[in-house]
């Protein structure tokens, strides 16, 4: 594995986050300054997130890693007074131009939130809803075959299968966390978001996320923003340490939590004042 | 290096490395205790060497159990991880120490049964120095956090394993020369393969301590190494 690492205080550099075994990186940042109404809140943060592996973000909060997470499929767009600067390419496309539309974007790069947020509809609905919208299938059973293999991915089948038409919102946390990630994978994504999917999960719902993470992972870029040292440390593969709108450090999730080369990063994983 | 948020952590870390530190020192007086009773024939301080070891053992045995308590309850990472790690191995090798300091000790009735051999009780002594000086700045680096010190340590290995091999040599022609000094030399043998063995657990030590304070592992790959069977 090759890795290459900012330097403490070179930022704006771009963190090359690339495997041997792997062509260049599926989502490219580089100089990404975030703006609210007067408020910057990122500077110039650039940061290669690799296809087929976990990167995760931490920092404090308000450093600007689930800003940075919204910039990726331009959920910074609906807030009113946002202003976005900078590059964010996926695969060889600039997502900011013109020419792109942000809900077919989305469709390409989909989230996963703190709280699960499924529709007010059946289970079959919630992960029908997106491919149906976008043409994924021409007929019914198409459809439910792109049901039934999102939920399975999703590591849900078992435990609905023989209650699609039950709401969403009657299953438990953790199933409806794994609900909303069958329904954003329904639309065959290239990037998945997640924004501290599991803050809101008891222990062995996170476990069970963890895992179906680390099996999406064969498939697709993941980048995960987490509260939690130990859940970076077991799921992720590169590790990004926001702070105060910066990246401080990116390298090698082993490297980061052993032997991290910023005391800043040092300070901020082992518990210490910053 | 500032504070850990969790006062209860940070003090649980500071008394794992005093715990060690202070194993250190018991193990050095072992290791001095030991190289005198065979140097100055002193049944009664071999005797107390053998009797202190099992407090080696015991202290040994704490520091690991909170060690792994520590993983377990704080999940330590980065250089309080490093420590933690380094603790429980620094432990290891110093409660060797412990039984090598032992088992020279216990040699010492069988070597004061012989007629004393001057020159040989010397050299055995002279070596002796060397190793105990060798532990004490290896320990002393690790509670000053001292890296240059460490390594002064690591790089000056050979020199005990030079006086090893020379020790080698000098019994030898003794036991050619009279084969009733072979069981007192051959004794005198192990007691000189043991304070070696000391000194490579000191260099281990400085190695440990490398990866404490740097993160990197891979000194351990590059030591000098001067080897007797290959000479």
């Amino acid at each position: 594995m090759t890795r290459q690492r900012d330097d403490a205080h070179a930022q704006g550099v771009s963190t090359t986050i690339s495997r041997a075994s792997q062509a260049g990186p599926k989502v490219s940042a580089t100089d990404i300054s975030v703006f609210y109404g007067d408020k910057q809140a990122l500077f110039d943060v650039s940061l290669d997130m690799p296809d087929r592996a976990v990167t995760a973000l931490i920092g404090p909060s308000g450093c600007g890693k689930s800003t940075f997470l919204r910039c990726i499929n331009r959920m910074n767009d609906t807030i009113p007074g946002a202003r976005v600067e900078g590059r964010i390419i996926l695969d060889e496309e600039d997502i900011n131009d013109r020419g792109v539309d942000p809900v077919l974007l989305r469709a390409r790069v989909g989230m996963v939130f703190q709280k699960p947020n499924p529709f007010p509809k059946s289970i079959f609905e919630n992960v029908a809803y997106g491919p149906r919208i976008h043409g994924f299938a021409s007929t019914k059973s198409e459809l439910a075959d792109i049901v039934e293999s999102s939920l399975k991915r999703a590591g849900l089948w078992a435990e609905v299968a023989d209650r699609l038409q039950a709401p969403g919102t009657s299953l438990s946390g953790g199933q409806q966390q794994r609900l909303v990630i069958a329904r954003a994978i329904a639309v065959s994504p290239e990037v998945i978001l997640m924004d501290e999917p599991c803050s809101a999960l008891d222990p062995i719902a996170t476990a069970k996320i963890e895992e179906l993470i680390d099996d999406l992972r064969s498939q697709y870029c993941i980048v995960i923003v987490t509260h939690s040292m130990a859940q970076a440390a077991r799921v992720s593969q590169r590790t990004a340490f926001f702070h105060m709108g910066t990246v401080v450090e990116a390298g090698a999730t082993d490297e980061i939590f052993t032997n991290p080369r910023d005391t800043r990063t040092q300070d901020y994983i082992t518990g210490r004042f910053g | 290096m500032n504070e850990h948020i969790v006062k209860a952590y940070e003090d649980e870390l500071n008394m794992l490395t005093a715990e060690c530190a202070r194993m250190g020192g018991l193990t050095e007086a072992a290791v001095a205790d030991a190289l005198e009773a065979v140097v100055r024939r002193d049944q009664q301080t071999a005797d107390l060497v053998v009797g202190r070891d099992e407090r080696l053992d015991v202290l040994q045995a704490d520091i690991e159990r909170k060690a792994i308590r520590m993983i377990a309850l704080r999940q330590p990472l980065a250089n309080d991880l490093r420590r933690t790690v380094a603790a429980m191995k620094i432990a290891n090798n110093l409660e060797r120490v412990g039984d090598l300091a032992k088992n020279i000790a216990k040699r010492t009735i069988v070597i004061i049964e012989s007629d004393p051999m001057v020159p040989l009780t010397r050299s055995i002594e002279r070596m002796g120095r060397l190793v105990v000086t060798r532990l004490k700045e290896v320990l002393d680096a690790y509670t000053s956090s001292d890296l240059e010190r460490a390594m002064t340590v690591w790089s000056r290995d050979d020199e005990v394993d030079e006086h090893y091999n020379s020790l080698f040599r000098e019994l030898l022609t003794y036991m050619m020369a009279d084969p009733r000094t072979i069981t007192a030399c051959a004794h005198l043998l192990f007691v000189a393969k043991n304070l070696e063995r000391i000194g490579d657990h000191a260099t281990n030590i400085a190695e440990i301590i490398h990866y404490e304070i740097t993160g990197d592992e891979a000194i351990a790959a590059e030591r000098p190494k001067t080897d007797p069977l290959q000479r």
